[in-house]
């Protein structure tokens, strides 16, 4: 398991693009269904 | 098809309502397979080791970046052409997402980079071209919320939109036309591609995620549009 988040020495390069990836997207989905709401008051 | 029927907002808001949720739950199915076959079944690169495994986002992010502005400034072109209502909408409605593409394009590939090139990043052809079109896209929406009346923001933007354009074959063939440090494309329609085929199912994979999830993402903005700016009801 260690040795999977490891990514053979490359973790904080592939961990940092997934994790900045799922966070943006994340954001948008997050902030898109604040703003749906709003649009239908 | 009667196709100026959907082009009037009240007839494509309940389509898009419909459309969206499908879309959304179809790349969530495909991102979990992508990332499952990414991570699990693709082989260890011989070159790259593990950081390779970047590209399974980085090349789908890439693709979606272009291909979004393609369909945004098609969508501009249509409401240029035609003066429909929706195309403005539609272009406004994809910006933000084509925006955050290039973004994770751009990020993931500096991430790339630094193992693989030594450097986050260079001033060749391919990310110069890139980080542009993402100035393109803040352009676009930065110049739509100048304008106070959004049919006039709809055509100025639709301008900025076709002449951003011009931009898409120079990222596209950047790396043939010039001496790049970034590589040329591994995989064309027309020869085989140049990877193993777990490699290239978990990158198919992920960008078919990715589209879906464009979809899904521009009908919900759409909808907020069309309620932002006009009565529309289911």
């Amino acid at each position: 398991m260690s040795e999977f988040f490891a990514m053979g020495g490359y973790a904080l390069y592939v961990w940092g693009s997934y994790g900045v990836t799922v966070l943006l997207l994340a954001t948008e989905i997050f902030l898109l269904t604040r703003r749906s709401r709003e649009a239908k008051t | 098809m009667r196709w100026f029927w959907y082009a009037s907002p009240q007839t494509f808001f309940p389509l898009a309502g419909r459309i969206a949720p499908w879309c959304g739950l179809a790349a969530a199915i495909l991102a979990a397979a992508g990332l499952y076959v990414g991570f699990f079944v693709a082989p260890t690169d011989a070159q790259q080791g593990e950081a390779y495994r970047i590209i399974f986002i980085h090349v789908p992010a890439a693709w979606m970046s272009m291909f979004l502005y393609v369909v945004m400034a098609f969508w501009a072109a249509l409401g240029l052409a035609f003066n429909t209502r929706l195309s403005g909408m539609m272009a406004s409605a994809i910006a933000p997402t084509g925006a955050l593409f290039t973004f994770i394009a751009l990020w993931t590939g500096s991430l790339w980079g630094k193992p693989t090139w030594g450097t986050w990043w260079v001033w060749d052809a391919r990310l110069t071209s890139e980080l542009i079109l993402l100035f393109l896209y803040f352009g676009f929406m930065a110049l739509h919320a100048a304008i106070e009346d959004p049919r006039r923001a709809d055509r100025a933007c639709a301008v900025l939109a076709l002449v951003g354009v011009v931009n898409i074959p120079i990222i596209y063939y950047s790396v043939q036309w010039w001496n790049t440090l970034h590589q040329g494309a591994s995989v064309s329609l027309t020869r085989a591609p140049a990877m193993a085929k777990t490699m290239l199912t978990g990158m198919l994979l992920m960008a078919l995620a990715f589209w879906l999830y464009s979809i899904a993402v521009a009908m919900v903005r759409v909808r907020c549009i069309m309620r932002e700016r006009e009565a529309v009801a289911e």
